[in-house]
């Protein structure tokens, strides 16, 4: 996002409403491995999208290619309606709209919790540490991790880290959350504690893509669901539609494997 | 439980004090019985030595106390130099040594882990550069800079001191090697640790700071450590440039009185210079992790 003087949005000036995201003809290849084969999408503002799909279908690489991580072979990527995608983008300016959370956390495990969180807004926002900390401490507080702020990730469970993954993710004040498998990596009765921050994100009106494996989770609070297969969406429908009486015969087959899993 | 006669009782494991136990301490008994065998051993070796059939002689020639006294405070009247003063200048070129190694082998390490296509060039002269002075003898080094550079008999460059070569050729040297280290910390960490700086609005450099770097060097601080305590052993050989450091000094010794015993007290000073530093490296280490795990208030 090139946002010269004004014409964009700068930060902390996001545009309320419209189209947030659009994807259009985007192609990826690692190596011979073509994992995105042309993928469209747009995601309204406010609007929660859960891609599912098996592993490998390239729900992780378009996160990442969003959040500029992966460098896209073609097609383009908008963000109300400015192309991120091309020459001379300020990626670092893109990430601070974009937030993502990963399936295996990553959290600085050499800072506490707070120096986690605080790092990005003092040194990317430029924001000084007693208004980092206070911002940090609030968020904290408010998905329940304040008396954690002074531990090391290691010292804490599954959820917990990646609760402090989120807020170090929100501290960047992110338009679009991004939200990659964040549960397949925790002890299942951790799941909870994270799809309840979740919820909440999205109840407060937080643009949302969210990979998931937890089906039950993507049919209570998406607005739409998107089922990825051989590196195009097969299927993309309201979680009402898509779950009940899904179309496409790849979508048929992968639901009936996940019911038979028992996990829907 | 039938197995073994005397052994516990099922149920009973380790209430009697010796239930199955590896490498773990025993409390009490078990320092004894290392104190111990430590002593046993060190008889063992002082027995030996003692009791050689030239025994006599080496403690004279190695360990005569007169003559150890007499190096580690010198007599320049007499041609040779304090062994305990030379040593200071030890320590002065592994200082400035060290800083300027720990700076010119990060540099290198950047540059040889950059990607951008512009940096093709110097990533080939750091590889070259880590190949050479990994592979030339650090003394042909040290010889090469310290005759090689005042005989070029350019302003300020050649008249400096030989210590001054000395560290030139250490650095130069040693550069080469901790940029491996370096590098080798470097990758250790993880790319996700990458993604995650950066997929938060930091720039290249803020993730290299504040992400990366912390983490590489914590996990390369035992061999940077160990490279140094070597690097303050191979201060000695600036010494045949005529610098007089302690091993320079206590050659003067052996070849003014005949007698060895100067070696001795260079290599006690160079013990007493790295032990200590063996010993941080030790409680570096120790408090890393007790503060990672403990997770106390900063």
């Amino acid at each position: 996002m090139s946002a010269p003087d004004g014409a964009g949005p700068g930060p902390g000036t996001p545009p309320a409403e419209g189209e947030a995201i659009r994807i259009e003809g985007l192609h990826k290849s690692f190596g011979p491995n073509e994992v995105l084969r042309g993928i469209d999408l747009s995601v309204a503002t406010h609007e929660v999208i859960c891609l599912i799909g098996a592993s490998g279908s390239g729900k992780s690489t378009l996160l990442r290619c969003l959040n500029l991580l992966e460098p896209i072979d073609s097609g383009r990527i908008s963000l109300w309606g400015q192309e991120i995608t091309g020459a001379g983008v300020d990626q670092n300016l893109v990430r601070k709209y974009v937030g993502i959370v990963f399936q295996s956390f990553n959290l600085f495990p050499h800072m506490s919790v707070l120096r986690n969180i605080t790092l990005a807004p003092m040194k990317a926002r430029k924001l000084p540490r007693a208004q980092a900390e206070e911002e940090a401490r609030a968020l904290l507080t408010r998905f329940g991790l304040l008396d954690k702020q002074y531990d090391y990730p290691d010292r804490l469970s599954g959820g917990q880290q990646q609760r402090a993954a989120i807020v170090r993710a929100l501290a960047m004040r992110p338009q679009i959350m991004l939200l990659d498998e964040v549960t397949s990596a925790l002890d299942p009765e951790l799941v909870a504690e994270v799809l309840d921050v979740i919820r909440e994100l999205a109840a407060t009106g937080m643009t949302m893509l969210i990979a998931t494996h937890e089906m039950g989770f993507a049919r209570d609070i998406a607005n739409r669901v998107c089922f990825l297969a051989d590196g195009t969406i097969v299927e993309d429908a309201p979680p009402s539609r898509l779950f009940t009486e899904p179309r496409d015969e790849r979508t048929q087959k992968f639901l009936r494997r996940i019911v038979e899993a028992g996990r829907l | 439980m039938s197995l073994g006669v005397g052994g516990p009782a099922p149920g009973s494991f380790g209430t009697t004090g010796r239930g199955p136990r590896l490498l773990s301490g025993g409390g009490r008994r078990a320092t004894a019985v290392s104190s111990a065998s430590t002593l046993v051993v060190l008889a063992a070796i002082v027995v030996v030595f003692l009791l050689a059939p030239g025994s006599a002689q080496v403690r004279h020639t190695f360990f005569n106390p007169t003559d150890m006294w007499q190096a580690f405070i010198g007599d320049p009247k007499k041609g040779y130099y304090s062994v305990g003063e030379a040593i200071w200048l030890n320590i002065r070129m592994f200082l400035a040594a060290e800083v300027l190694i720990l700076i010119a082998a990060l540099v290198i390490a950047l540059v040889r882990l950059s990607t951008s296509p512009v940096a093709f060039p110097f990533r080939v002269l750091s590889m070259i550069y880590v190949d050479f002075f990994r592979g030339v003898p650090l003394l042909l080094v040290i010889l090469a800079i310290g005759f090689g550079v005042p005989a070029l008999r350019l302003p300020f460059v050649s008249t400096q001191s030989a210590a001054v070569y000395g560290v030139a050729a250490l650095v130069l040297s040693y550069s080469a090697y901790v940029s491996e280290v370096y590098r080798a910390g470097l990758n250790s960490v993880h790319l996700s640790q990458v993604a995650a700086a950066r997929s938060l609005g930091l720039s290249q450099a803020s993730s290299l700071r504040y992400v990366i770097l912390p983490q590489a060097v914590r996990n390369v601080v035992p061999p940077l450590l160990n490279d140094f305590i070597s690097l303050q052993k191979d201060t000695a050989l600036v010494g045949v440039l005529g610098a007089i450091e302690a091993n320079e000094a206590a050659q003067i010794y052996s070849s003014t009185v005949f007698n060895y015993s100067s070696y001795a007290v260079a290599a006690v000073l160079f013990l007493i210079l790295t032990i200590p530093l063996a010993r941080f490296t030790d409680r570096v280490i120790a408090r890393d992790r007790s503060r990672r795990l403990a997770g106390s208030a900063p």
